[in-house]
């Protein structure tokens, strides 16, 4: 966090995150020389941010292309280096900058996860299964992409829109990690959501996507059997959930208000719903079928309609899930989609009509990649 | 990581002395440095252990009313952090708003990757 509160501000002086960066690395490099020898000072975060101004401000003297404004920079930063509110706002403006929209996805999840996750590359490499030059290209360029179109430095006024973008990256590194059972993934993108819900505590959908990733990270132990395969959700063991995790999700969903109705809010709600039964059958499916049929509004996805055709299903009978399941049988983009098969599968299962359900199941593993899924899914057509 | 920062009594906690405002305030500035940071879990001060009760397991349970003598090993608070590491958390800890000699022990919560180093 210190790190990042630095680059943050060096940004701000320097606008390069790139030459922020290195300098913020130079304070760094500073304290650990000098720290040992004259011990830490009181508050070394602002010992920091002093040094990395002096180097900063030198920086800016030599560079005869800041020559006119140099004046202006540099009172600028004597008068605003160390209110906190200004070390929060460039903290922001920071993530805008790494989640920005002209970078590719992977660059801004590399590029997030160093400046603000405090990662370095050889983690963020190790973490997802690349080389480590191949991460270490991936930051470089984007530095290079986002100085070379001089990407301002600031708040965007499309706050809202650019938000997404943000939001998308942290549960890009959540889910990451979540898929891949990397818990300490999951760490992060739960710091960086956090730190950014205090940044912006008016915008509910940051609260919507903590609550999300709350909920979902309440279920890790419960989720991975004792051959660390994945237990389903309905099977889980609901003992081994983590209340704490559990707690703060609720919370955070409160925190998103009544009447938030964004994509992440929907998610995060539907994820309570499970959170707040103590048992599978206490499930309050009814409501889990409305949330979806509201998020299927917003996101105009056929997988949210396939999840709400499960709800339904569950809440009024396998014959009511099939029907509104029969009707995207026939939606291109879910062709090859596994668990559109595996779904109707489970409901003919239910209704008896055992033939069926089997071919359901075969296709379904037909199309998987997973071997593990693929197993799964042989085995309930086996047993149809 | 998260860990179990345990802030140990004294007799100042074991009496019902609230503490100073002063005291409130900055801690209250210390825990929203820890919100701020994405580390702070949960939080919470007990009460004297005079207002506490425990129950031992022999043959069947038998329960003792507080308060309880070894005010040492007692605990006054406690928070759960999520931390990069153990050295992280001593880092934070080093800037709580403590000075009178107060004792305050991390210790690091058994997370499922624990588990799944040791199965391989």
């Amino acid at each position: 966090m210190e790190a990042a509160k630095l680059i943050a501000a060096l940004t701000r002086i320097v606008r390069d995150v790139g030459i922020a960066e290195d300098l913020a690395q130079d304070a760094l490099v500073a304290a650990l020389q000098q720290w040992p020898n004259e011990g830490i000072p009181d508050k070394p975060g602002a010992w920091l941010m002093t040094i990395a101004k002096h180097r900063a401000i030198d920086l800016i003297r030599r560079n005869a292309l800041f020559e006119r404004k140099q004046a202006d920079l540099v009172r600028d930063v004597e008068v605003q280096f160390e209110e906190p509110e200004v070390i929060d706002d460039d903290l922001l403006r920071l993530i805008f900058i790494a989640c920005h929209p002209i970078l590719t996805t992977e660059a801004r999840v590399a590029l997030t996860l160093r400046l603000l996750g405090g990662l370095t590359t050889d983690e963020i490499a190790r973490a997802f299964l690349v080389p480590e030059p191949t991460v270490a290209q991936r930051i470089v360029r984007a530095k290079r992409a986002l100085a070379e179109a001089k990407v301002p430095f600031e708040v965007p006024t499309d706050l809202a829109g650019r938000l997404a973008s943000v939001l998308e990256v942290i549960y890009l590194i959540f889910n990451e990690g979540y898929s891949a059972i990397r818990p300490s993934l999951c760490e992060d993108a739960l710091r960086l959501g956090r730190i950014l819900a205090e940044l912006v505590p008016n915008e509910s959908e940051v609260h919507g996507l903590i609550a999300l990733m709350e909920i979902q990270a309440s279920r890790f132990a419960a989720r991975l059997g004792d051959k660390g395969q994945i237990v389903p959700l309905l099977e889980q063991d609901r003992g081994r959930w983590d209340y704490v995790f559990i707690g703060r999700g609720l919370a955070a969903l409160a925190r998103a208000g009544e009447h938030a109705h964004g994509p992440y809010v929907l998610q995060a709600a539907i994820a309570a719903c499970h959170a707040r039964a103590h048992t599978p059958e206490e499930t309050d499916w009814e409501r889990i079928a409305s949330l979806y049929e509201t998020l299927a509004d917003v996101t105009q996805s056929p997988v949210v309609e396939l999840n709400r055709a499960v709800a339904i299903g569950m809440a009024r009978g396998p014959a009511a899930g099939l029907a509104l399941i029969d009707e995207l049988m026939h939606e291109p983009s879910l062709r090859n989609y596994q668990f559109l098969p595996a779904a109707r599968g489970d409901l003919l299962a239910k209704l008896g009509r055992r033939e069926e359900a089997r071919e359901e199941f075969e296709r379904a593993a037909s199309l998987t990649t997973n071997e593990r899924e693929r197993d799964l899914l042989l085995q309930r057509a086996a047993s149809a | 990581m998260r860990v179990l920062v345990l802030v140990k009594a004294n007799e100042h906690s074991e009496k019902l002395a609230m503490p100073t405002k002063e005291l409130v305030a900055e801690m209250g500035k210390f825990n929203d440095e820890l919100v701020k940071a994405g580390v702070m879990l949960a939080a919470d001060g007990l009460k004297p252990s005079s207002a506490g009760k425990r129950v031992r397991f022999g043959a069947k349970p038998t329960v003792i009313d507080g308060p309880f003598a070894e005010t040492k090993e007692l605990v006054a608070g406690f928070w759960i952090w999520q931390v990069k590491s153990i050295d992280e958390a001593v880092e934070w800890l080093k800037r709580a708003p403590f000075g009178g000699g107060e004792e305050v022990e991390i210790r690091p919560i058994w997370e499922e990757s624990d588990f799944m180093e040791s199965m391989g």
